[in-house]
C-alpha cells in the first residue's frame, strides 16, 4: 500500500515536470561537476558548435540544451526561473520583457556594443533577417518577387498556383512570428495588404521556421513569408529548390538574445557562457565558421532593444492586433 | 633696551583665514544649491517624459463595441529609453480594475482632468518614479474612468546627478583654490603699506625723528599721524634737553675759567706752603669741573651731530698726524712719546670734527693712564677696515670692567686720582657708531690698554 502511494507520488512529480521539448541534448560528460542548463528556441544544430567550443576548455562542465518554441519558452521560464541558467530566444520582445521584469542577471565586463545589450543583462548575439523563401518550381519562367509589393502582385497574378500553398507564422503561437508581424505592421501598411492576400489564398499557418522550410523544400508550399533567412540558407541540401529573398522595401531584422537567469545557482558559469557567446558572435571571422549568423557590427538594426518592444506584448494591444490579424488571414 | 612686544594673532592670517573660510563656505553652499537645483531639473525632465507617455497611452483609449481598447503607439514606450537602460512598468486600470500591465504598481492619486501627477515609490525592490493620469471614457451605454500609470527606474537620473555632482564639485574646488590664491594676494596687498611703513621706520638712524611723509592708505592715517606727533614731541624734548646741557656746560665753563685764572694769580702771591697746597687742590678741582663740562658739551654736540653727520672725504692719516702734533706738548710734558705708524693715506668719509674729538679722547686716555717715559703707539691701517689703534704701556683696562667702561659716566677702578668724567670712551663710542663703525677695548698681551676705533 505504502509502495503504491510512493509510486503514485513519484509519477505525479514526473508528470508535473514533464515538458514536451522539441529537442533535448546533453553535451559533455553526464558525470560532470557542473551542468549548465540552457533554455533555447534555437535549433540544436545551430547551437551545438558554440556549446562544443565553450566546453572545449571546460572538461568538468556539461550542458543540457533544451529547445522549445519562443512563446512556450517564455511561459516555461517565467514559471520556474530557477530551473534554467541561460535563456536564449529569437523573440526579442519576450526576452526584453523578462529582462525588464528583473529575471536577468547583470553580466559585467563585456565590451558588447550598447545597442546590442540592455542593462548589461540582455545580450544580442546574432543578426538575422526575416525573409521570403520561395520554391523555385513555382516561379518557373516568372521573375522572383524582390519586395513585399511584388510578392502581392505575384500572388494576385496566379492565385491558382498559390492557393493553399503559402506559408507564414501563426502569430498566435509563435513568439518570433508575432514579433515579425508586429514590426512589419509598424513599418508599413503593405503588411496588412499582404496578409489579406495571403488570407484570401488560404495561407498555411506554421509554428516555426523549420516546419515551414521543410514544407517548402518538399513542394507542399510555394512561398514562405517571414521565414528566418538564416534557417532557410542553412538548408544547403535544398539550395537548388528554394530561393531566399530579403525584401528590398524594408528589412525586418531580429537579433537573437541571451541572458543569465537571475535565480541561477551557478552565476559564474552562466556569465562565462555569455562572455564566450558574445565574444564569439562579435568576431565575424570566428563566427563565420559557425552556422549561426554573427552580430552585424555595422550598427543598430531595425528592431532595437528598448522598452518599446513591450508595446505589442500589452494585453490590450495584443488582443487588438490578433483580432485584426485573424480577420485578415482567416477568411 | 626695547621691551618685547606682546603678539596677539596676525592681521595677515586673520584676513586670509576670513577670506578662505568664507570661500570654503561659499563653495560648499554652491555645491549643494547647484546639485539640488540640478536634481530638481533632472527630475522634471524625467517627469515630463513619463507624463507624455501616460498622455499618449490615455489618448489612444477608445470604446469600441462597449469594450475599452487602448491601441497606444510604439512611441509611448520608446520615448522612455535612456542611456542607462532604465526598466519601465505600467498599468492600465478601468475603474480600479487592472486591464493590462503590471499588477501591484503603487498607486498615484491622479487628478481628474488629464494632468499627470507624480511620485517616487518602490516597485520590485527598486525605487521608481511614477506618473499617472485619468480620463473619462464615454461610449454609447458606457461611462467609465480609465487610469494609466507609467513608472521608470531612476538609474539614468542618478547617473546624471552623479555626473553633475562631480562636475560641480570640481568647479567648486577650482573656485575655492582660485579664491585662496586671491586671498593670499589680497592679504599681502593689504598688509603691504604696513610692511613698507615698518621698514621705513626701522631703517631710520637711532636719532632720526623726522615725520613720515610718504603717502599711506587712509586707514593708516591715524596711526601715522599719532606716530608723527609722538616723534615730534620726542624730538622736541630731546632737542630741549641737549640745548639745556650745552647751555649749562657753557655757563659753568666760562665762570670756572675766570675762577681758575684768579686762583692761579692768587697762587703766585701766596707764600705759606699749606695755603699754596689748598690753592693747588682748588685749581685741580676747577680743572676737573671744567673738563667735565667740556666733555658734557662735546657729548651733547656729538649726540646732536650724529643725526646730521657732516660727511666729507677725509684722509685718516692726516687727521691722526694733525692730532699727534697738537697733543705733542702735553705728551712732552709727561715725557711720553707719541709714535704714529701709518701708510701714505687712508681715505674715508666722515665728520672731521667728531672724528677728531673721538680720537683725541682715546689718545687723551692713553696719556692719562700711561706711565712717564713710555711710548704710545698710534697705528692707522686700511684692512680689514679703516681703523685707528691706540696702544699704551700703562696698566691696561681692568679686565672685569671692560664691558661697561664705555657707558656714560662709567669710570674704572684704576681711575682713582686721575682726572676724568667717565665720558671719554662714551664719546668715542658714539662717534664710531654714528659712522657705522665700532669701538673695541682690549689689553695688549705685553701689557697696556689697546683701543681700536674702526669704521
Ligand atoms: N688708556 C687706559 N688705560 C687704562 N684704563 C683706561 C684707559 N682709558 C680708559 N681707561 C679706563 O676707562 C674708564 C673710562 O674712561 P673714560 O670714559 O675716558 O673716563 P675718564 O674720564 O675716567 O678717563 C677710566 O675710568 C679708566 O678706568
Amino acid at each position: 500500500m505504502r509502495y503504491i502511494f510512493v509510486l503514485i507520488a513519484a509519477l505525479w512529480a514526473q508528470m508535473a515536470i514533464a515538458q514536451d521539448w522539441e529537442d533535448q541534448r546533453l553535451f559533455g560528460d553526464a558525470q560532470a561537476v557542473q551542468t549548465l542548463r540552457i533554455l533555447s528556441n534555437t535549433d540544436t544544430r545551430f547551437f551545438a558548435p558554440i556549446i562544443d567550443s565553450f566546453l572545449a576548455a571546460r572538461p568538468d562542465v556539461a550542458v543540457t540544451y533544451l529547445v522549445t518554441g519562443s512563446a512556450d519558452l517564455y511561459d516555461v521560464f517565467r514559471a520556474d526561473p530557477a530551473d534554467f541558467d541561460i535563456v536564449i530566444s529569437s523573440a526579442m520582445d519576450l526576452q526584453f520583457k523578462l529582462a525588464n521584469d528583473g529575471f536577468a542577471l547583470a553580466v559585467e565586463g563585456t565590451d558588447h556594443p550598447t545597442w546590442a545589450q540592455w542593462r548589461h543583462s540582455l545580450f544580442a548575439f546574432s543578426t538575422e533577417p526575416a525573409a521570403i523563401a520561395v520554391n523555385r518550381a513555382a516561379f518557373d519562367r516568372v521573375p522572383l518577387p524582390a519586395s513585399r509589393q511584388e510578392l502581392i502582385q505575384a500572388l494576385r497574378a496566379r492565385p491558382e498556383v498559390f492557393r493553399g500553398r503559402i506559408g507564414t507564422y501563426d502569430v498566435r503561437q509563435s513568439g518570433l512570428g508575432y514579433l515579425f508581424a508586429t514590426q512589419d505592421a509598424r513599418a508599413s501598411e503593405t503588411y496588412w495588404r499582404l496578409t489579406e492576400v495571403m488570407g484570401a489564398l488560404d495561407a498555411q499557418l506554421y509554428c516555426c521556421s523549420g516546419a515551414m522550410i521543410d514544407d517548402l523544400v518538399s513542394g507542399k508550399i510555394a512561398v514562405a513569408y517571414n521565414v528566418l533567412g538564416s534557417y532557410a540558407s542553412a538548408r544547403t541540401d535544398a539550395a537548388a529548390q528554394i530561393e531566399v529573398i530579403l525584401p528590398s522595401d524594408f528589412p525586418t531584422t531580429m537579433m537573437r538574445s541571451a541572458f543569465v537567469s537571475r535565480d541561477t545557482d551557478q552565476p559564474d558559469l552562466g556569465r562565462a557562457f555569455i562572455h564566450h557567446l558574445t565574444d564569439l558572435q562579435s568576431d565575424p571571422v570566428r563566427a563565420a565558421t559557425f552556422p549561426l549568423p554573427a552580430l552585424d557590427q555595422s550598427g543598430q538594426p531595425a528592431i532595437t532593444l528598448d522598452p518599446a518592444l513591450m508595446t505589442y506584448l500589452d494585453r490590450l494591444k495584443r488582443r487588438t492586433f490578433l483580432q485584426e490579424w485573424e480577420s485578415a488571414i482567416i477568411q | 633696551m626695547t621691551e618685547a612686544v606682546r603678539v596677539s594673532g596676525s592681521l595677515r592670517n586673520r584676513l586670509a583665514t576670513t577670506l578662505i573660510g568664507g570661500a570654503a563656505v561659499l563653495a560648499i553652499l554652491l555645491f549643494f544649491v547647484v546639485r539640488s537645483y540640478a536634481a530638481q531639473i533632472a527630475q522634471q525632465g524625467q517627469d515630463s517624459i513619463l507624463g507624455a507617455s501616460v498622455t499618449s497611452i490615455l489618448d489612444a483609449a477608445s470604446v469600441r463595441d462597449g469594450r475599452i481598447e487602448v491601441d497606444f503607439p510604439y512611441a509611448s514606450f520608446s520615448m522612455l529609453g535612456t542611456d542607462s537602460d532604465d526598466r519601465i512598468f505600467y498599468a492600465i486600470y478601468q475603474d480600479d480594475q487592472l486591464l493590462s500591465g503590471y499588477d501591484g504598481l503603487p498607486a498615484v492619486d491622479p487628478n481628474v482632468g488629464g494632468d499627470s501627477s507624480y511620485r517616487t515609490a518602490e516597485f520590485q525592490g527598486t525605487p521608481v518614479r511614477l506618473a499617472a493620469a485619468t480620463r473619462m471614457l464615454i461610449g454609447a451605454d458606457l461611462r467609465t474612468q480609465l487610469t494609466v500609470s507609467v513608472a521608470q527606474t531612476q538609474d539614468s537620473l542618478s547617473g546624471t546627478l552623479n555626473r553633475i555632482s562631480r562636475n560641480v564639485a570640481i568647479f567648486g574646488t577650482g573656485f575655492f583654490l582660485l579664491v585662496v590664491l586671491l586671498a593670499f594676494w589680497a592679504t599681502s596687498a593689504a598688509i603691504g603699506p604696513l610692511a613698507r611703513l615698518t621698514t621705513s621706520v626701522a631703517r631710520r638712524g637711532p636719532q632720526d625723528l623726522r615725520p613720515v611723509v610718504s603717502p599711506v592708505p587712509s586707514e593708516m592715517v591715524p596711526l601715522v599721524t599719532s606716530l608723527n606727533s609722538l616723534m615730534a614731541r620726542l624730538d622736541q624734548s630731546l632737542g630741549r634737553s641737549e640745548d639745556f646741557i650745552a647751555e649749562a656746560a657753557h655757563r659753568v665753563r666760562t665762570p670756572l675759567a675766570t675762577v681758575r685764572s684768579h686762583a692761579e694769580a692768587t697762587l703766585q702771591r701766596v707764600d705759606r706752603e699749606e695755603n699754596r697746597q689748598a690753592m693747588r687742590a682748588m685749581i685741580r678741582a676747577i680743572d676737573e669741573s671744567s673738563r667735565a663740562a667740556g666733555q658734557l658739551l662735546d657729548h651733547a654736540m656729538i649726540t646732536f651731530r650724529a643725526d646730521h653727520l657732516d660727511r666729507q672725504d677725509l684722509d685718516l692719516v692726516d687727521l691722526v698726524q694733525d692730532l699727534a702734533v697738537r697733543l705733542g706738548p702735553i705728551a712732552d710734558m709727561r715725557d711720553v712719546d707719541l709714535q704714529v705708524d701709518a701708510p701714505v693715506a687712508v681715505p674715508i668719509t666722515g665728520d672731521a670734527i667728531l672724528l677728531q674729538n673721538a680720537i683725541r679722547n682715546i689718545v687723551d686716555n692713553a696719556l692719562k693712564y700711561a706711565p712717564r717715559e713710555s711710548v704710545i703707539h698710534i697705528d692707522v691701517t686700511t684692512s680689514p677696515s679703516p681703523r685707528v689703534t691706540v696702544r699704551d704701556e700703562g696698566p691696561g683696562f681692568p679686565e672685569t670692567e671692560i664691558a661697561g667702561l664705555s657707558d656714560r659716566f662709567a669710570r674704572g677702578s684704576n681711575a682713582d686720582g686721575i682726572i676724568g668724567s667717565g665720558l671719554g670712551l662714551t664719546i668715542a663710542q658714539d662717534v664710531a657708531a654714528a659712522h657705522g663703525g665700532a669701538l673695541t677695548l682690549g689689553n695688549h698681551p705685553k701689557g697696556g690698554a689697546c683701543v681700536i676705533f674702526s669704521f
